[in-house]
């Protein structure tokens, strides 16, 4: 074993060393969610940190292995809970990668819709300013979804229900607004330099570091690494979408910030693109044996279709023994979902690669290019952990 | 996209019958490696030029119970350069243990600490072998498929399930 020695209480020191063992969170308005930090420090120089989670651990993992297939989207939902739409877009990708189906054309065009709107609110949470536009996305997932947060909106085959009328409109419309404010904010942070001493070579990571350390996403491409799911490895209908992959070379956390800024303008144009691409037609593939009936009048008029949809509330359907690997990319980096099936109703095994959890981990490996205490601050913040996908 | 024409046959060759692929999955080649192999294995993987699996983007812990071997650690890879995946199997018999890969990746690093705290996987090697989720001294591994979804009864479990009599544990 190396000489990893665990700080696992704060020493109480009579203060006359300079050595300070000092206690950040598990409360802290940087992290979403509740993230402890030991900081190992000499006066105000940060020597080692280190990161206590699972303080949200809700043994997803463990639940998701006695609940249906359809039951696992709220599941999903709750891991990085400011996109939802995209978790459940990776899980129903799994799924249907194993039972051989594909999502209708409306109903993919509506999921990256909505993950990409989602992926703004994760970009949003950068500044405060940005809680009115964040608002805004929640009213419009509340007039697709009937909920703010934890939409649910996919099923397995496609999503739920069709856009309401005039949900087109009010996408373009925020997508408008949004766009001329960006660059309002944008000015706020960029020429201040309050900021910018704060941000601006503050905890580089090489392209280097940046793989061996597993970083994707924003992170990854800050340093740097040209390498996006979308682009790379196109599911649903991103092949039809033009968009830039936005590439910084610092790697510094002013660099993942402007990443992340960048590509919230790249995913308006791609929100615009779709709703003007998007066809008429099916939002659920056509099986009763596997989705839910969209017409619900069906139900008090035709006992297959009742009997279809008491199977599937109560029993769940069977997907095909095997497994698979299905990644996309998340706002904070690859979401990627390993299911194994033994055939049954329920996975026999769900890995979430959760992003946030591999994204913190730089944290603790990079304290060299961490000086002060109040980097650690911009580090975190800069990372963009969300904890509910950190803890599972 | 080369899926399943990897050039994976000169890194193979030294490794003979001990490493095998697995075609039992459409969605990626998969490799099956003994724990004894698998530092050597991914080093290569790594550092071959033709192939480069520079990421590790995943590691995932597998409880087979009843099965034997029981337990089963899955590698995702990824190479960077190629835009290719790859899958790893390394089965483990109860108790397991296996050599640690945080030498190689370092983001293994909790990764392998989440697979030990959830299944009780040791790893040989890693530099900081302890739980990740639960609290030290927690009893148990609560991804085991023998693990109750409820977990034991305790002081702050009352609904938890009663203890078997004979503790197979830690």
């Amino acid at each position: 074993m190396t000489e990893v020695t665990v700080i696992d209480e704060v020493s109480t020191d009579t203060g006359l060393t300079r050595e300070v063992l000092m206690n950040l969170g598990p409360q802290h308005p940087s992290t979403h969610g509740v993230l402890r930090l030991l900081l190992q420090m000499d006066g105000e120089i940060i020597e080692r940190v280190e990161p206590h989670i699972g303080l949200l651990h809700r043994g997803t993992e463990k639940l998701f292995e006695s609940f249906t297939y359809t039951q696992i989207f709220p599941l999903t939902d709750r891991l990085d809970y400011l996109c939802p739409p995209s978790n459940n877009l990776g899980y129903a990708l799994a799924v249907e990668s194993l039972l051989g189906i594909e999502a209708p054309q409306r109903a993919q065009y509506i999921r990256v819709i909505m993950a990409e709107l989602s992926m703004d609110v994760g970009a949003m949470t950068s500044l405060l300013y940005t809680m009115r536009d964040r608002e805004m996305v929640m009213d419009l997932m509340e007039m697709i979804t009937g909920v703010r947060m934890h939409t649910s909106f996919c099923r397995v085959g496609g999503v739920r229900e069709d856009l309401p009328e005039g949900a087109e409109a009010r996408i373009l419309e925020f997508c408008n607004i949004f766009a001329a404010r960006i660059s309002d904010y944008e000015t706020l942070l960029d020429n201040n330099r309050i900021f910018l001493a704060r941000v601006e070579n503050i905890g580089n990571i090489t392209a280097e570091d940046a793989i061996a350390l597993g970083l994707s996403g924003p992170n990854l491409r800050a340093s740097g690494v040209d390498w996006d799911i979308r682009r790379d490895d196109p599911y649903e209908i991103y092949d039809q979408l033009e968009f830039k992959v936005i590439i910084r070379q610092d790697g510094d956390c002013y660099d993942r910030w402007k990443c992340r800024v960048d590509e919230m303008r790249e995913s308006l144009s791609m929100i615009r693109q779709c709703v003007q691409q998007m066809p008429q037609g099916d939002i659920l593939v056509d099986d009763p044996k596997i989705a839910f009936p969209v017409d619900k009048d069906l139900l008090s008029h035709s006992m297959e279709t009742h009997i279809h949809h008491f199977e599937l509330s109560a029993y769940g359907f069977k997907v095909p023994a095997g497994e698979v690997y299905t990644a996309i990319e998340a706002p904070k980096g690859e979401l990627g979902y390993y299911l194994i099936s033994d055939g049954s109703e329920k996975p026999f095994r769900l890995k979430v690669r959760a992003p946030s959890f591999v994204n913190l981990q730089a944290l603790t490996e990079r304290t060299t290019n961490i000086k002060y205490l109040a980097d650690v601050i911009a580090m975190l913040g800069s990372l963009d952990p969300v904890m509910g996908e950190v803890d599972k | 996209m080369l899926r399943n024409g990897l050039p994976l046959a000169p890194v193979l060759l030294p490794f003979g019958q001990r490493v095998s692929i697995d075609n039992s999955a459409t969605d990626m080649p998969c490799l099956l490696v003994p724990p004894a192999d698998l530092v050597d294995l991914c080093t290569q993987l790594r550092d071959d030029v033709s192939l480069r699996f520079d990421f590790l983007s995943d590691i995932c812990g597998v409880d087979l119970h009843p099965k034997t071997p029981r337990f089963m650690l899955v590698y995702h890879l990824f190479s960077l350069p190629h835009k290719w995946r790859l899958r790893i199997k390394c089965h483990l018999t109860d108790p397991p243990i296996v050599p640690t890969v945080t030498q190689v990746w370092t983001t293994a690093n909790w990764h392998e600490r989440e697979a030990y705290d959830l299944y009780g996987i040791t790893f040989d090697g890693h530099p900081d072998p302890r739980r990740i989720y639960m609290w030290e001294g927690y009893e148990g591994y609560p991804m085991r498929r023998d693990f109750p979804l409820r977990g034991y009864k305790d002081d702050y479990n009352p609904m938890g399930a009663e203890r078997p009599a004979k503790e197979g544990g830690r």
